[in-house]
């Protein structure tokens, strides 16, 4: 079996030369405009962007990047659907930056309204709109878009490569098309005779793909079954490569120093460090330093002696005074009022219920820090790098060193954790400035845990304030706004150059496009202009609306002495069935009556986000020794589960991403660093603390859902209102430790 | 400065300062990249290794201090002769990123030879120190439990 390296140094490495050449033969019907960015040798055929066929085997050239969440799996089981590919004879590798694997869902996100009021019209709309992402070469993995995306796309290109294989295997061996069907990967005659797909990879090269048409669901042998995962034998013998793991001839290894105040350097005396142990090179960034050395420890170690001077930050100095910002913006100039049903400044009978909230700054924390490994060699540049954007990294690596993107070579590598932060590409750049200055030497890049905290893209702080009525046990007001730096903009503006026209939608994700039928119901966003670098943290704006619309909810449901899981039960039921269908599942499966017993409490959630409608009902405990969570119930409805084992890991995930940061999830800065440098300061869910689990899947949702981040959201209010039930104190800020004596 | 080191079963000759923390040996020396750098300052786990079988945060142990024979994920078995326990791990198909998994058999498979029928309770304790991001802990839970089973299986065969 050849390595996957070998295979990938092989397809891709003239991938730009061979589009110009047009060497590749085939091209997918609905793609006909995006080149194939695969390059086929002797003996090999690429029959589209997706599917390389080699003497060892079949290939699925994946567009989208493994960061844990088994994307690739996915992907594969959908080609091998209808390409009829026996699972272990399947490679997957993660494809070049080419325009063939744009994201065709990304700028749908756009259109504006809810996305649970989408009719089919809507939802078509979308799609169009989705489509001019290929023209900006949006090739990006993130926003639960991979299976919006590749549901429908990637099983037309199987059906398309095993339709074109039978073609051959007809003309081959001269019997009728008809009559011959396939299966593990071979075409079958009707004798029984197998001819391999891999006997086929000459006669395929002349056959134009037919049109085809998707096997109905009932033939589905891949789909919706837990399939082995394709990277879990590397991923459990250490033997999957991250980009920290590149082992290249003559290599060096380098760690950086950035700017812990995000506006560079004001001078630095590296005369200690220069003659320290393994040391090769400084090298000055600009915004910081890099050091490049025989051993990682070595320029860990002489990074740190190195004495610098930074400049002081352009933001607020210190989180307080960040805070008052943000605060303030509460009052300032509204950006949207996306959600404005009704009317809410009308005077309404009922009771009235306020309620402030704030969140604060959170960071990624991904397992592996920022890594990258890179090869200058004068005209080319070779990145290794697990990252979300390999047309944006390559466009960016390219301008940091002076080539022309084509003369960049971009090798997606799994990433070890991403949630987002990898979706950046300051790392990439870095490591490929420093192959430059060292021309022909591999540098090997790794981050210390210190910088990859200081150096993120933070999920902002935000801060809230809601004034609702309830009225015979029922909300029939809810006002609501919700203050904060904006993601979006300042992503843009980092990323394209520009802010894009019109209201920033994800900053009220989670609270202004919740399926819930109010009277009179606004949501109002705020924007904070402020240089803290923000970025996209799993679940977005969700992450922080989530808990502060659901929290509010719950105080609207108490206010108004409903049980709270029957007041969002009646808030769904005429809005959104699949919604209230969620909510009914955790009903059910929790055993749900609204009483506790004693030292026990139970609080429920729910958030829609990302077209996925989830709720969650989480149990804690008081032991005497600290509180405890014990259980936690997901429903969530995804519409189709193509694979129940891996979204099922998803949405537990995804509730222990978002359990971490509510408990412990907190950025603090002073004289414009933040303060927190490890997992001694910013820590997260561990085995002792991490509650047991149930999941349930259901298949009422009439458009597919986003598997990565949608539990995220209500896992924070279900904790939260499972604290008041049991406490009586109502948590409206986090962190929860500082509040809530938890078992950390 | 040179030191014999026996990893995984062959002898190393180490040229590196007494210091030089053992996670950085195998990696960038030995080029064993199975074990992984999350932290430096063992509080992750992701670089956990054996010093002669017992469970050692790789980040914290200096070459001078390393007093018997290394085995790092690659020496506990390979993609086709996996150990007991790795085995478990695919079959609960535990691994997300999987970044801080070679940490997490490491430190299981020490736990099950010191305890080879662990409670819930023992394997709160043994595995607290191994952070996943992911939250793979369920798993985790379940390949350990699974893989004590059939250690004992074979113990009884």
């Amino acid at each position: 079996m050849t390595s996957v390296r070998t295979i990938a140094r092989r397809t891709f490495l003239i991938g730009s030369a061979a589009i110009v050449g047009g060497a590749a033969f085939g091209v997918y019907q609905i793609n006909k405009d995006a080149p194939n960015p695969l390059v086929a040798r002797e003996g090999e055929v690429t029959l589209n962007p997706f599917v390389l066929i080699t003497r060892d085997g079949v290939t699925l050239i994946a567009p989208r990047a493994e960061m844990g969440q088994g994307v690739q799996t996915t992907l594969a089981a959908l080609l091998a659907e209808e390409l009829d590919v026996a699972w272990e004879d399947i490679t997957v590798l993660h494809g070049p930056p080419a325009q063939a694997y744009y994201n065709s869902v990304f700028l749908g996100f756009a259109i504006p309204g809810a996305h649970y009021k989408d009719t089919a019209f809507k939802h078509g709309l979308r799609q169009q709109v989705g489509k001019v992402g290929k023209l900006l070469d949006l090739q990006a993995t993130g926003g639960s878009t991979s299976m919006k995306d590749f549901f429908e796309r990637m099983r037309y290109v199987g059906a398309s490569a095993r339709e074109t294989l039978k073609i051959a295997a007809s003309r081959k061996i001269g019997i009728d098309l008809e009559k011959l069907s396939t299966k593990n990967s071979a075409v079958i005659v009707p004798d029984g005779t197998r001819i391999s797909y891999l006997d086929l990879v000459e006669e395929v090269r002349h056959v134009t793909p037919p049109d085809v048409e998707l096997r109905d669901k009932s033939e589905w042998n891949y789909i919706g079954k837990p399939m082995p995962r394709v990277d879990v034998v590397a991923k459990s013998t250490g033997t999957a490569e991250y980009a920290t793991d590149m082992q290249l001839d003559g290599m060096r290894f380098a760690t950086v120093r950035m700017s812990p105040t995000r506006n560079g350097m004001v001078s630095y005396d590296d005369t200690l460090a220069k003659n320290m142990d393994g040391v090769e090179a400084i090298i000055d960034l600009g915004d910081g330093i890099a050091v490049v050395a025989t051993n990682t420890w070595f320029a860990i170690q002489a990074a740190g002696a190195i004495d610098i001077k930074w400049a002081s930050a352009t933001y607020p100095a210190d989180t307080l005074v960040l805070r008052s910002a943000i605060m303030a913006s509460l009052d300032g100039e509204t950006d949207s009022t996306v959600r404005d049903d009704g009317d809410v400044d009308m005077k309404v009978a009922g009771t009235v219920v306020t309620a402030e909230y704030y969140v604060p700054w959170l960071a990624h924390t991904t397992m592996e820090p920022m890594t990258a490994t890179a090869h200058f060699t004068g005209n080319t540049l070779e990145v290794w790098v697990g990252n979300q954007s390999p047309t944006a990294t390559r466009d960016a690596c390219a301008i940091a060193v002076g080539l022309d993107p084509s003369q960049v070579i971009i090798q997606t590598t799994m990433m070890g954790g991403s949630f987002g932060r990898r979706g950046e590409s300051d790392f990439s750049v870095q490591a490929a400035i420093l192959a430059k200055a060292m021309p022909s030497t591999p540098i090997r890049m790794t981050w210390t845990r210190a910088e990859d905290i200081k150096n993120d893209f933070f999920r902002p702080a935000i801060a809230a304030q809601f004034r609702g009525v309830v009225a015979n046990g029922k909300a029939v007001l809810v006002d609501g706004k919700i203050a904060g730096p904006s993601v979006f903009q300042k992503s843009s503006l980092r990323q394209q150059g520009s802010i894009p026209p019109g209201p920033d939608r994800l900053h009220v994700e989670g609270a202004a496009d919740q399926p819930y039928g109010i009277q009179n119901f606004r949501i109002a966003g705020h924007l904070t202009d402020i240089d803290v670098p923000v970025g996209f943290w799993r679940s977005v704006g969700a992450s922080a609306n989530g808990f502060i619309f659901d929290t509010f909810i719950d105080e609207l449901a108490h206010a108004a002495g409903v049980d709270p899981l029957q007041f969002r039960l009646e808030l769904t039921r005429s809005e959104h069935s699949p919604s209230a269908s969620v909510i009914d599942a955790v009903c059910e499966m929790s055993g749900w009556t609204g009483t506790t017993p004693d030292g026990i409490g139970r609080g429920v959630a729910f958030t829609h986000s990302f077209g996925t409608p989830v709720a969650v009902v989480t149990e804690v405990e008081d032991t005497g020794g600290g509180i405890k969570i014990n259980k936690c119930w997901i429903a969530a409805d995804l519409g189709v589960v193509l694979d129940p084992h891996i979204v099922e890991s998803q949405m537990i995930s995804g509730v222990i991403y978002g359990l971490s940061a509510a408990i412990h999830g907190e950025i603090t800065f002073s004289d414009g660093v933040v303060e927190q440098e490890n997992f001694y300061d910013y820590d997260a869910l561990r085995m002792h603390n991490a509650p047991k689990f149930e999941v349930r899947l259901l298949e009422n949702n009439p458009f597919i859902g986003g598997a990565g981040e949608p539990s995220t959201p209500p896992s924070m209010p279900a904790l939260g209102n499972a604290l008041f039930d049991l406490t009586g104190n109502r948590a409206r800020e986090l962190p929860l430790k500082k509040t809530f004596s938890l078992i950390l | 400065m040179s030191k014999q080191l026996l990893i995984n079963g062959s002898t190393h000759n180490i040229n590196l300062p007494d210091n030089v923390p053992l996670l950085w040996v195998l990696r960038d020396e030995v080029g064993l990249t199975g074990t992984k750098f999350g932290c430096g300052a063992g509080v992750c786990g992701a670089c956990t290794v054996h010093v002669d079988g017992e469970a050692v945060r790789s980040c914290q142990i200096t070459l001078a201090d390393v007093g018997g024979e290394v085995t790092t994920i690659e020496g506990l078995g390979t993609p086709n002769n996996m150990s007991i326990i790795q085995q478990a791990w695919v079959d609960h198909q535990v691994a997300q990123c999987g970044y801080c998994q070679s940490g997490q058999i490491m430190n299981a498979s020490a736990l099950l030879h010191e305890t080879n029928q662990p409670t819930d309770q023992d394997i709160d304790y043994a595995m607290k120190g191994n952070l996943c991001r992911c939250g793979t802990y369920p798993r985790i839970r379940a390949a350990i439990k699974e893989a004590a089973r059939r250690i004992a299986e074979k113990v009884e065969t």
